[in-house]
């Protein structure tokens, strides 16, 4: 064990890290600026007990109705050995349907070990013929520790290609679907083409045989029937290794944090909560929507700019605090040298406010 | 985000209370507007789950799916919601007047008012363009008949969520956002969108701040969520059951009355609290005088409404599931023109506004101090009348001489900048020359020139009519927009094959709503 992996197991107490999977991983890449955020997931912190035990729980909850249609849409995709999948595939790739294509289910079993051993030997099969895996047991390194994805994706080799086949329940009506689930299922796919790369390199294969095209089957319309587009991953992957690599350079994240830095769950959430506010968070509004423990950084960012969203503090000449806005505003305060020119804006627009509020006739 | 609007926000966040951006509406608001709050099953493609619906805090209908699942309760919910929408769109279509058309050359018929459908946000208006699009191709008759209001009220639908997108529109609001067009949090845009929390910054309950409101309103339990999408802790405590209890006593004619009752409570619970947050909002807003450009921008509602309608009479079909290459040129144009010309509006009719167009160098108040209204240039062929001012101001004037400023206070006249004089004592002194606006003789009317020690507001900001661009007809698509479309498509979509996926095709009957 590393020095970093023993910091982090501290930083943890004494349970085993949070299981990552990819949403969880695509979700790393959306404040890749906030340590608070690195340190906790690298450390496999669970961040929803977290916020939970500080007063703060987050709201992340699922509607069983959208998990049952989700269930169902993808069962009924999968159906009949996946040959409705393979077509839709294959003619959205644009390569002449397979007569037939093999479909190895790679789920099933709970020995990690086994599974593992089963996927790779399957993927890295020098096969030629059309074939659908489903369910592979993928790795990937995050933050020195090896983690396991267990995707219910298909890895589709047609054409000597692997293709990335993402199946999602949200409908795509006259060829549009909602932007926000389009993005995230894109960074998701990203992470199971990323991992999928790292094990044919692991074997000696060219990595570049996982195309960064990844095939995204929803429902069509209104209805039920199943209609494939194609994403490009190429921005996604990117993003994604960046943020990896930074994690995996945790230990200089780590040389700043405080030695009795603790997350452990089982500590009073009075030293938890004097222990994240030594470690700098950076929270926007968008975090409410991806970290857990954004309700918390929200409270603590109350009275910064920030908290009023990236466009609002950027129209404030990047001051830090309301207080500071309001004070340089009034003229209260002087400002330091490179505050001048955010100063004499906001100088100039409390003037005009008061004035258009006091009916000053303009 | 405007400098002006951000500072308001950090005032809001300070005193605890939202903070105006505006001291007019800036929005048209009926007497009865029928005010619309919808749910969505979670995981479906835009399944209706209930709505209450009706034009006065007391007329709250409550329609409910008790299973969202069913494409026939699907088709019901729509034919109900078509029997309280359309009656409501006809009562309307009684009085008409008078309106002038090629600039006062000819006269015209319009409905003397129109129809207006409130929504808590903008989620709400998607749904309604969804739900448009899911009925507005259905058929009365063949495999899949609905009832005949069915596809009538896919085509309002869809013809109101367009309307939505049209700058300065008022025929389709979003709530939350009319509320955040007039004020200020000391909360992020994102958390804006929740209506509760909303108008807990702007009109706080007695002795809580706004924060505290707002804080209170995210509480799911406390205070539900606006809509369409539903808690998914509601949904799955107390929705599943209670849809699985109905499913269940599907023999049993006592047991199912009584589900359904029991459906109909836990969603009018749901929806209530929203119904009461609308009102609330239309009070606020109806609080507020209206701007003077207001009525103008609702005379273009009624005629869209008008024209709508008079298409339907005359037997037009529904809107194309995609404009074509013209047909989308010509719309994004006529957003662009309204979205320049609702901006400008919006600043001549109040001066809080102004002042972020002033902030940013493009308007200046100052005073008269000379005035020659009696100026007149004969140097060219003929001689015209063009007074000069002179005009003080201790704004920063980055205007270049030669420049064409406005005055929202004679919109008709063009004020052109002759010379500008910056003093020492941080004054700049701006001499104008006039034209337009007085007449058409060589004396300018009284009140047509500004006189010495008004305050006037000039700007680079244009209200004159923006004339619009030319188009090719449709069949004269240029190759390099696809070329002329293939045949007109079949009115309907009759005779289009199963799946609908011909290029061109103008929906599909019998497409599924699953």
């Amino acid at each position: 064990m590393t020095s970093s992996a023993r910091r982090l197991a501290g930083i943890r107490g004494g349970v085993p890290p949070r299981r990552h999977n990819a949403r969880t991983i695509a979700a790393l890449t959306g404040n890749p600026g906030c340590t608070r955020r690195a340190v906790l997931d690298s450390a496999g912190v669970d961040k929803p007990k977290l916020a939970e035990r500080i007063g703060f729980p987050a709201r992340f909850g699922q509607s069983r109705f959208a998990i049952t249609r989700g269930n169902a849409f993808e069962a009924q995709v999968k159906a009949d050995g996946g040959v409705e999948l393979l077509r839709l595939v294959a003619e959205r790739l644009g390569v002449p349907v397979p007569a037939g294509a093999s479909w190895t289910d790679l789920g099933g079993a709970d020995d990690l070990p086994d599974r593992h051993e089963r996927s790779r030997a399957a993927l890295t099969d020098p096969g030629e013929g059309a074939a659908l895996f489903d369910h592979p047991l993928l790795g990937l390194d995050v933050a020195g520790q090896r983690v396991h994805l267990e995707p219910d994706l298909v890895a589709a080799r047609l054409a000597g290609r692997f293709h990335v086949v993402e199946i999602k329940s949200f409908p795509v009506i006259d060829g549009q679907a909602d932007p926000a689930k389009v993005a995230a299922a894109a960074i998701q796919s990203a992470v199971y083409v990323l991992a999928l790369r790292e094990l044919l390199a692991a074997e000696g294969h060219d990595p570049e045989q996982v195309s960064h095209d990844v095939v995204l089957v929803c429902p069509r319309d209104f209805a039920n029937r199943p209609v494939a587009s194609l994403l490009d991953v190429r921005k996604q992957l990117l993003v994604l290794r960046r943020q990896l690599d930074r994690m995996a350079r945790i230990d200089a994240l780590l040389a700043d944090v405080p030695a009795d830095f603790t997350a452990d769950l089982t500590a009073d959430p009075a030293t938890l909560v004097a222990a994240l506010s030594t470690v700098a968070a950076r929270y926007a509004p968008e975090c409410l929507a991806a970290c857990e423990l954004a309700y918390f950084c929200r409270h603590e960012a109350r009275g910064h700019t920030t908290a009023l969203g990236r466009p609002v503090r950027e129209a404030l000449g990047g001051i830090n605090e309301v207080s500071e806005v309001l004070a340089l505003a009034a003229g209260e305060r002087a400002p330091d040298p490179e505050q001048a020119e955010a100063a004499a804006l906001l100088r100039a627009a409390a003037r005009l406010r008061a004035d258009a509020l006091a009916g000053d006739p303009a | 985000m405007s400098t002006l609007r951000a500072l308001a926000k950090a005032q809001a966040l300070a005193a605890g209370v939202a903070q105006p951006v505006a001291t007019v509406r800036h929005l048209h608001l009926a007497e009865r507007p029928l005010v619309l709050v919808p749910l969505a099953m979670a995981g479906e493609a835009n399944a209706p789950l209930a709505a209450l619906v009706g034009a006065a805090p007391d007329e709250a209908r409550l329609l409910i799916v008790p299973q969202p699942r069913n494409r026939q309760q699907r088709f019901a919910f729509a034919a109900e919601l078509a029997g309280i929408l359309l009656p409501y769109l006809d009562s309307f279509r009684g009085v008409t007047e008078a309106a002038p058309t090629d600039r006062g050359r000819d006269v015209r018929h319009r409905y003397a008012d129109a129809p207006q459908l409130l929504v808590p946000n903008p989620a709400g208006v998607t749904f309604l363009r969804l739900l448009g699009r899911s009925t507005r191709f259905r058929r009365p008759d063949g495999d899949h008949p609905v009832h005949p209001s069915v596809p009538l009220l896919g085509r309002w639908l869809t013809f109101f969520a367009e309307r939505a997108e049209h700058p300065g529109s008022a025929a389709l609001l979003a709530m939350t956002e009319a509320l955040t067009l007039h004020w200020a949090t000391g909360q992020s845009a994102v958390e804006d969108l929740h209506l509760p929390a909303l108008l807990g910054w702007i009109d706080p309950p007695a002795g809580l701040t706004g924060a505290a409101a707002a804080a209170r309103a995210e509480d799911p339990t406390i205070c539900p969520p606006a809509g369409p999408a539903t808690d998914p802790d509601f949904d799955n405590r107390l929705l599943a059951p209670t849809i699985a209890a109905y499913a269940e006593a599907e023999a049993d004619p006592v047991a199912r009355a009584a589900a359904y009752a029991e459906l109909e409570r836990l969603l009018r619970d749901q929806l209530a609290p929203t119904w009461e947050l609308m009102w609330r909002g239309v009070g606020l807003l109806r609080a507020l005088p209206p701007g003077g450009r207001v009525a103008g921008r609702w005379d273009g509602d009624k005629d869209a409404f008008t024209g709508y309608a008079e298409h339907l009479d005359a037997g037009g079909g529904p809107q194309p599931r995609r404009d074509g290459a013209v047909a989308a040129a010509v719309r994004l144009h006529r957003l662009e023109r309204a979205l320049t010309s609702y901006a400008v509006q919006r600043a001549y009719d109040d001066p809080l506004v102004m002042a972020e167009h002033r902030l940013t160098g493009e308007a200046f108040v100052g005073d008269v101090t000379l005035a020659d209204p009696k100026r007149v240039d004969d140097t060219g062929k003929r001689p015209v009348l063009r007074p000069r001012i002179q005009v003080v101001t201790t704004e920063p004037v980055p205007m270049p001489v030669g420049a064409t400023l406005w005055s929202p206070a004679r919109p008709a006249q063009k004020a052109r900048v002759v010379f500008v004089t910056p003093g020492a004592d941080g004054k700049t002194e701006v001499v104008l020359e006039l034209s337009g606006g007085m007449g058409r003789g060589l004396t300018a009317p009284p009140g047509t020139v500004p006189e010495v020690g008004e305050r006037l507001c000039l700007t680079t900001l244009s209200d004159a009519f923006l004339p619009a661009g030319n188009f090719p007809a449709p069949e004269e698509t240029p190759w390099t927009h696809g070329g002329p479309p293939a045949a007109a498509p079949p009115v309907d979509g009759a005779g289009v094959a199963e799946g609908g996926a011909a290029p061109g095709s103008d929906g599909d009957p019998t497409e599924e709503w699953t």
